[in-house]
């Protein structure tokens, strides 16, 4: 069998014209994540344990939505939430509506092991994370002046957008399409068939104070138990109402479809297309990552040496 | 679009788990109100009215009335406070609206139906969901309507019952009886005693005599919850889901219900496995829950209801264009 793992920094409508400077950063963040995870399995650390720590690096970056680099809200702020599920117990956790807490992945993961319940939000979430001990800073800490400046076009454009968008070209909304993304996300397996999956993001920008996405939505942007764990990404509202990362699990338990298989009926079949994208692994250590949308910021790794990195499709 | 051959049909329910000794008045008054919430559904059916019409408007009269734990009449936060959530979902087109953290929004259903409809999300809570309340100009009153003295007295027992684990008498107040829980074993769920935790959510499932499917939740979750304590109710998939194929509401250890997806997953087996709606509920129930308690009600495209639950009575009503009327709590 052997360990497998995989992550992600979000689907959309990635324009094939993205310049260098705007690539190889978040190439050469997926790498170095994906390298975090790695090592973590070969230390025989538990998927748990992978995939909050792939996560927390993720969100430190500031190139994709999450933690710091998170979009903003309407109003200019940030508003963060996350989701763990472990597939052997299928315990899990959820937050939402954090302003201050340097890694929503932890909290979810403590609401998770410290709690009698699944999901906290806003302020109780933040009391919470106080009283806890979780690391916390000045919201403006999460705020990066790219995500200022893609507000601003989305008012401008008065619509949600991606996370990616160049904020400096002012070229038409159209040119980039309406495609809406961001969240990084990583599941991981170990030899023993244990899975879990973990997402993590700010949303979408100038989304209205308030709104939750699919992340923090246990079957919708984060699933595991024993056959598979899977992290969703893309049009929130579309995952929501396809139950995507549970919808992956079912296919293959109720109609026998491998991993492969199921993920990309479910995008294919189950969202509209430009909406969403994932990845998966299963027990037996398999592994697959299927978007519908232009292109799933991306990196992938299994024990028997198969390597990944990449942004569009790869054939 | 398929005739609907087998006509509308409608479940409500106010929770499932109940505690075996609840006084016979509280039954009888619960069972009143789940009649007259399906005949007010029965009258908007044969109105005509939309299956997402009649789950809203049906879940309206769950919430406004103080018997079961929606609106009014919640289950109180440790602070004392009633914070509510909700969702809806019409299954034609699968699109759904949530709400969680309300505390004065009159009618969440009714906030939910409006994410769904005016605002290009499907879930707002907390503060955000109050604002836009507002923008939509829905009734909002002070988070006191919402509260009654039953509560109070209920999360006082809970608070107690978090450090000690018996006696569970309601307080002499204006009437009320004494309930007790057998000592010995009490009957816990969420881990906690049934005659102070009981869950009590409300739900509502239609297919209307187009075939349309749809369902409603709404609640105010767990008494002495975590203030920003967010349950299954809001979450479309575990507490609520609609499809073309059927519509479900649920109800019971909030937990329970997120783990195993239970909403999603009456739908997923009748498309999956193409298990027909009894075949489907009495699965999930069996198969899905491991130790967890919950029930929940559903109804099909092709006009069936069914509810099934592992938990000590649920209540629950029914009703089908053909004539078929039942309410009930235990099994």
């Amino acid at each position: 069998m052997g360990w497998a793992i995989a992550l992600h920094g979000g689907a959309g409508d990635i324009p094939l014209s993205l310049p260098p400077e705007r690539r190889q950063p978040r190439e050469a963040a997926l790498r170095h994540c994906l390298q975090v995870g790695v090592d973590a399995l070969k230390a025989q650390k538990s998927p748990l344990d992978v995939v909050e720590l792939v996560v927390r690096e993720l969100e430190n970056n500031p190139h994709f939505n999450a933690g710091r680099g998170s979009v903003l809200t309407t109003e200019g702020t940030v508003e963060m939430e996350a989701c763990i599920m472990d597939g052997k117990t299928k315990k899990c956790g959820a937050v939402s509506g954090l302003t201050t807490v340097v890694n929503a992945i932890s909290l979810a993961r403590v609401v998770m092991e410290k709690t009698p319940h699944i999901y906290l939000a806003f302020d109780g979430a933040e009391k919470f994370a106080r009283e806890q001990g979780l690391e916390t800073v000045d919201s403006s800490n999460f705020i990066t002046p790219e995500n200022i400046e893609r507000l601003k076009q989305a008012k401008e454009a008065n619509r949600v957008q991606v996370d990616y968008t160049q904020p400096v070209e002012k070229e038409t909304p159209t040119v980039h399409g309406d495609s809406q993304i961001g969240t990084v996300g990583c599941v991981a397996v170990d030899n023993d068939g244990n899975l879990a999956a973990a997402t993590s993001t700010g949303g979408l920008v100038n989304k209205m104070v308030g709104r939750i996405g699919d992340t923090p939505i246990i079957g919708a942007g984060t699933y595991a138990n024993n056959l598979c764990a899977v992290s969703a990404t893309g049009k929130g509202e579309a995952i929501i109402r396809g139950t995507v990362a549970r919808d992956v699990s079912a296919l293959m338990e109720f109609k026998g479809l491998s991993l492969k298989e199921a993920a990309a009926y479910v995008v294919e079949e189950c969202v509209p297309r430009g909406t969403a994208g994932l990845v998966a692994v299963s027990a037996k250590g398999e592994l697959t990552m299927a978007f519908n949308t232009t292109g799933m910021f991306r990196a992938a790794a299994t024990e028997d040496g198969y390597t990944e990195i990449a942004i569009w499709p790869s054939c | 679009m398929e005739r609907n051959m087998g006509g509308w049909a409608i479940a409500v329910h106010g929770g499932a788990g109940v505690d075996p000794n609840l006084p016979q008045q509280r039954q009888e008054e619960a069972k009143q109100l789940l009649t007259r919430c399906l005949n007010l559904g029965i009258d908007a059916l044969r109105s005509n009215l939309s299956a997402v019409d009649v789950v809203e408007l049906v879940v309206r009269e769950l919430e406004t009335d103080p018997v079961f734990n929606s609106g009014r009449g919640s289950a109180l936060t440790a602070k004392g406070t009633v914070e509510m959530e909700s969702s809806i979902m019409d299954g034609l087109g699968r699109r759904c609206g949530a709400v969680s953290g309300l505390t004065t929004v009159k009618n969440p259903v009714s906030l939910a139906r409006l994410v769904m409809e005016r605002s290009p999300h499907s879930y707002l809570a907390f503060a955000g969901a109050e604002d836009f309340a507002r923008q939509q100009g829905v009734e909002v009153v002070d988070n006191e309507y919402f509260i009654t003295e039953e509560n109070v007295g209920m999360l006082k027992l809970a608070k107690e019952a978090n450090t000690i684990m018996f006696d569970y008498r309601i307080p002499e107040a204006g009437g009320l009886e004494t309930c007790s829980a057998v000592v010995e074993s009490p009957i816990l769920m969420n881990g906690l005693p049934i005659s102070v935790y009981a869950p009590e959510t409300v739900g509502c499932v239609v297919v209307d005599s187009q075939g349309r499917c749809a369902a409603a939740t709404s609640t105010g979750g767990l008494m002495n919850k975590m203030s920003g304590r967010i349950g299954d109710s809001p979450l479309i998939g575990a507490g609520t889901y609609a499809c073309n194929l059927c519509g479900v509401s649920c109800t019971g250890e909030g937990e329970a219900i997120i783990r195993g997806t239970l909403a999603r997953e009456v739908a997923a087996v009748m498309e999956y496995k193409e298990l027909g709606l009894q075949e489907a509920v009495n699965f999930v129930i069996r198969e899905r829950l491991d130790e967890g308690k919950a029930g929940l009600i559903a109804v099909s495209n092709k006009g069936e209801v069914a509810w099934g639950f592992n938990t000590t009575g649920m209540f629950r009503g029914c009703a089908t264009e053909d004539g078929f009327m039942e309410v009930g709590i235990w099994d």
